[in-house]
């Protein structure tokens, strides 16, 4: 409880929006919440990240953005309707096609440089912004490696990416979302069940992992993640 | 082929062509009326005016240029439609999309990019101008198989 009342407080100081009555949080890290499968409905929340995302795009037309969530109605609709053409893939899905549901698998050489082609196979200096959402969590670090740096060639400089940490560094497993966009501060998350991690992460291995990137900006929620913002 | 179609209940069955889930065919087809795909189709599928269903058993490596595409099975191919894509859920699509509407079901496997392009408004008629020709379809099927092979079934 004392830790959930510090995570609190450090979120109002950083400006965080509430989350309104309508949109309960996502439950906070316990042994239930490391349950798999929980069939609940989608609830939605604010994500400063998102917002930071589309304050960053705001004004421009035309742009190129990839959705690595697999493709949704509300996510498409949202991103067109602000005049851009989106590009989609699954990362997650093709990471269990690629690897299994093991982070321990995501070592093979042959099959990184499979999946680097399979997602992310664009010209150089491709996109304006990039939504990863929760999948980098699920990468192990030679995978993460790669795929980081294979999005520094693809996104065009200052273009955004967005992705989710959890904040819990201990867990073994997390729960994984799908996320779609309501609005552009606000997210419907749907519980799609727990993952292995590929690997924990915290404000230093983050920065670290975008090194090559301009700056890397975080923004920690009152449902446990960290919520990053990285420009190329 | 066959021309009993069983994948859209709305459909006009005088006016829609079936490929049917024995048949595959390589090359390119031109229809003037509404087409069901269950069976394979490589190379090239144009429909302009008119509405192309991939259904369940459809596997189609190719192009698709349609008013309306319709896609339940597997396309691995661009799609091009001038009023609408509609991707089920059980469909899985890769290739890159140019349609002014999109509909897209959760489940669906989708790969590619989304270019959404309005069309352009027609320009107004003048008064005394005559007026434009019928663009009704012909009541003849017109597929064809072209070029590297010909109807065969499995």
């Amino acid at each position: 409880m004392q830790l959930q009342e510090m995570l609190r407080s450090m979120f109002h100081r950083s400006g965080e929006v509430p989350v309104s009555a309508q949109a309960p949080a996502l439950p906070s890290h316990n042994l239930s919440f490391l349950k798999p499968a929980k069939q609940q409905g989608p609830s939605a929340r604010q994500s400063r990240g998102l917002e930071q995302f589309f304050f960053n795009l705001q004004g421009r037309v035309g742009l190129s953005i990839l959705d690595l969530a697999g493709a949704s109605q509300q996510n498409i609709d949202f991103l067109t309707c602000l005049g851009h053409k989106v590009y989609s893939a699954n990362v997650l899905h093709s990471l269990e096609e690629c690897f299994g549901t093991d982070p321990s698998g995501q070592m093979n050489p042959g099959r990184i440089e499979y999946f680097i082609r399979s997602n992310f196979d664009y010209p150089p200096e491709t996109f304006d912004g990039a939504l990863m959402w929760d999948s980098m969590q699920f990468m192990g670090p030679a995978l993460l490696n790669a795929t980081v740096a294979r999005l520094a060639e693809i996104m065009r400089p200052k273009a955004y990416l967005l992705a989710f940490f959890t904040v819990d560094d201990k867990v073994q497993e997390v729960a994984s979302h799908s996320f779609r966009i309501q609005d552009d501060k606000t997210i419907l998350v749907t519980d799609r069940g727990t993952r292995r991690t590929g690997q924990v992460f915290n404000n230093r291995s983050l920065e670290k992992l975008f090194g090559n990137f301009e700056s890397v900006k975080f923004f920690l929620t009152r449902d446990n993640l960290r919520e990053v913002i990285i420009r190329r | 082929m066959s021309s009993t179609p069983h994948r859209v209940p709305d459909a006009d069955p005088r006016n829609t062509a079936t490929i049917g889930k024995a048949v595959k065919v390589v090359g390119q087809i031109f229809t003037k009326e509404d087409l069901n795909v269950d069976g394979d189709v490589e190379g090239t599928i144009e429909s302009h005016e008119n509405k192309v269903t991939i259904g369940t058993t459809g596997r189609v490596q190719a192009s698709v240029k349609a008013r309306e595409v319709v896609i339940f099975g597997q396309v691995q191919g661009n799609v091009e439609a001038t009023d609408k894509v509609d991707i089920r859920r059980e469909a899985k699509l890769v290739g890159d999309i140019t349609t002014a509407r999109i509909s897209i079901e959760d489940g669906a496997l989708f790969k590619g990019s989304i270019d959404i392009r309005k069309p352009e408004p027609k320009p107004a008629v003048t008064a005394g101008a005559p007026a434009a020709p019928s663009m009704a379809p012909s009541a003849s099927a017109t597929v064809s198989a072209a070029a590297a092979g010909t109807p065969s079934s499995r």
